[in-house]
């Protein structure tokens, strides 16, 4: 049975997100510079152009809402309208994921109260893979 | 590098052909070019054709294949939205580097009823597809947050980047090669559908078919060729790429690399924006063409809604100032990919020469002219021609 739990457990959507042992992201820093690349693998930097080190870095779970834009166009099973948005994380790297509990209406008619809005990293099953994995991906909501 | 002069152009009204292949959109804009030079296609020494949906289908080798087949190099180049506008500078470079004297740069496309949204999975499981599950990454979220940055930072609102939709639908009509030549009101534009917020339908460009090429000549051809005619110079061809930022991962920055490039273009060309009779700039969605004014220095740092507010923009025959996009602009001229930084030359070079095509929107004294083109990925091209 514990195989098969193994066989059947969820999956990130991405490399970079992590589901254990709490799901968090994790970058790639190089060395030299400081930069952080949200890849598996770095081979060398593209804004010090060193070959780093580099090392893997937990990001934190809390950011801050850059921009952002409501998209009401999609592909097919794709709800809209949904909030896309640039959240900027203190370790000074940013990500791109939905953010969601916020009315898409509210966002549009004040686009200010988005702006450095205060905001958590959530997980969610998205979609189910070929293999019957669940699929999980992150996503942001208001701070509580 | 030596001097290089745009002897002729030819572009296809911009629309949907449906009936055509890509090779015969080309050639047609190919003989039209070459018809407006005086020039047969067996003096052509070298081609770069841009086309950007099908870059492996060897297009520059299957339009000479229609209008010519002479044995001359001919390259396919692709680079994003600035796919034609990288052709006409390989061209430009072919010339200028003395290596030829006589050079054609032609863009086509045919993208149908595409959507601009393109992308997808591919072969991947689409369980993984990130664009609506990790936020999105298309085109109109990208420029819609870029024009975001300039709400964010200056307080801009959705009408200053609505205001830009009318006036380049208002400027549309005055072109028979553009695709849309309706006007729209301010309420219509705010009114309409939201793609993807600020940008509503009439903010984005459309897709379609169309074609423009350039033959570009050294300054002894043109001696020779122009029969006394006065032809625009390429006083400045620069094409830049993005450099790193903390959000590239997240947020492609479009504005370092166009602002590198104007600087880079107006300090080959000596001259300075306060000097341009008009900009054709990449105006993919309006929320773009508002961050563009001040990425080209049109206007101040941060009073790119005050710009539009005072006219910025507009013809002067609309009583304007600092006229962008007399064409239509993408908005409404249209974008057919590969054919839009071609496109845009012919523009300038209609408005430098006093050509008829562009008779009812006319710049008056027009003297110097820039085009701009940003691909996503990024690269941005600008151009600027004196005469
Ligand atoms: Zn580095």
């Amino acid at each position: 049975m514990a195989e098969q739990s193994q066989t059947q457990g969820p999956r990130p959507i991405v490399p970079f997100l992590k589901l254990e042992p709490k799901p968090h992201l994790v970058g790639k820093r190089c060395g030299k510079c400081g930069a952080i690349y949200l890849s598996e693998s770095r081979i060398a930097c593209a804004k010090c152009m060193s070959r780093g080190p580099f090392s893997d870095v937990a990001l934190s779970n809390q950011g801050k809402v850059h921009v952002f834009s409501v998209i009401h166009q999609s592909f097919p099973g794709i709800k809209t309208p949904y909030i896309t948005a640039i959240i900027d994380l203190p370790e000074g790297v940013s990500v791109r994921a939905n953010l969601i509990d916020f009315p898409a209406e509210k966002a549009e008619k004040d686009p200010h109260s988005l702006f450095d809005l205060p905001v958590e990293m959530v997980t969610e099953v998205v979609a189910k893979d070929r293999e019957g994995h669940d699929v999980v991906r992150f996503c942001y909501r208001p701070k509580k | 590098m030596r001097n290089v002069y745009v002897l002729g152009t030819g572009m296809i009204k911009f629309g949907r052909y449906p009936e055509k292949t890509v090779p015969e959109l080309g050639g047609e804009a190919v003989l039209s070019a070459l018809a407006d030079a005086g020039i047969a296609m067996d003096q052509v020494q070298f081609l770069a054709c841009g086309n950007f949906g099908q870059a492996n289908a060897s297009y520059a080798q299957r339009i000479l294949q229609t209008v010519g087949q002479t044995g001359i190099p001919a390259i396919n180049v692709a680079n994003a939205c600035a796919t034609g506008s990288t052709a006409f500078r390989e061209a430009y470079l072919s010339v200028g580097s003395g290596l030829y004297d006589i050079a054609l740069a032609v863009g086509v496309e045919q993208m149908g009823k595409q959507g601009l949204l393109g992308g997808g999975a591919g072969g991947a499981d689409p369980a993984y597809a990130p664009e609506g599950k990790l936020g999105s990454g298309l085109m109109p979220a990208v420029f819609g947050q870029a024009g975001m940055e300039h709400m964010r930072k200056y307080g801009t609102t959705l009408a200053h980047m609505a205001k830009i939709a009318v006036k380049s639908h208002k400027h549309a009509t005055k072109n028979p090669f553009a695709q849309y030549r309706t006007e729209v009101s301010l309420e219509e534009v705010m009114n309409a559908r939201m793609v993807a917020y600020p940008n509503t339908l009439f903010m984005c460009c459309p897709t379609g078919d169309g074609a423009a090429a350039a033959v570009l000549v050294s300054e002894d051809k043109l001696r020779q060729l122009a029969g006394g005619r006065k032809r625009p110079r390429i006083a400045a061809s620069v094409l830049t790429t993005d450099p790193y930022t903390a959000r590239d991962a997240a947020l492609p920055d479009v504005s370092t690399l166009t602002r590198t490039a104007a600087q880079q273009a107006y300090e080959a060309a000596g001259i300075g924006p306060e000097d341009l009779s008009l900009t054709e700039l990449h105006d993919c969605f309006a929320s773009a063409e508002l961050i563009h004014y001040e990425n080209l220095l049109l206007c101040k740092e941060g009073e790119a809604g005050k710009f539009i507010d005072e006219g910025g923009g507009q013809h002067p025959d609309l009583g304007g100032k600092v006229p962008v996009n007399v064409s239509g602009g993408l908005l409404s001229k249209g974008h057919p990919i590969g054919a839009t930084g071609v496109a845009n030359i012919c523009e300038l070079v209609w408005h430098l020469t006093r050509d008829e095509r562009a008779r009812e929107r006319q710049v008056p004294d027009a003297k110097v002219g820039l085009a701009h083109v940003i691909g996503l990925g990024s690269a941005c091209t600008v151009n600027i021609l004196t005469i």
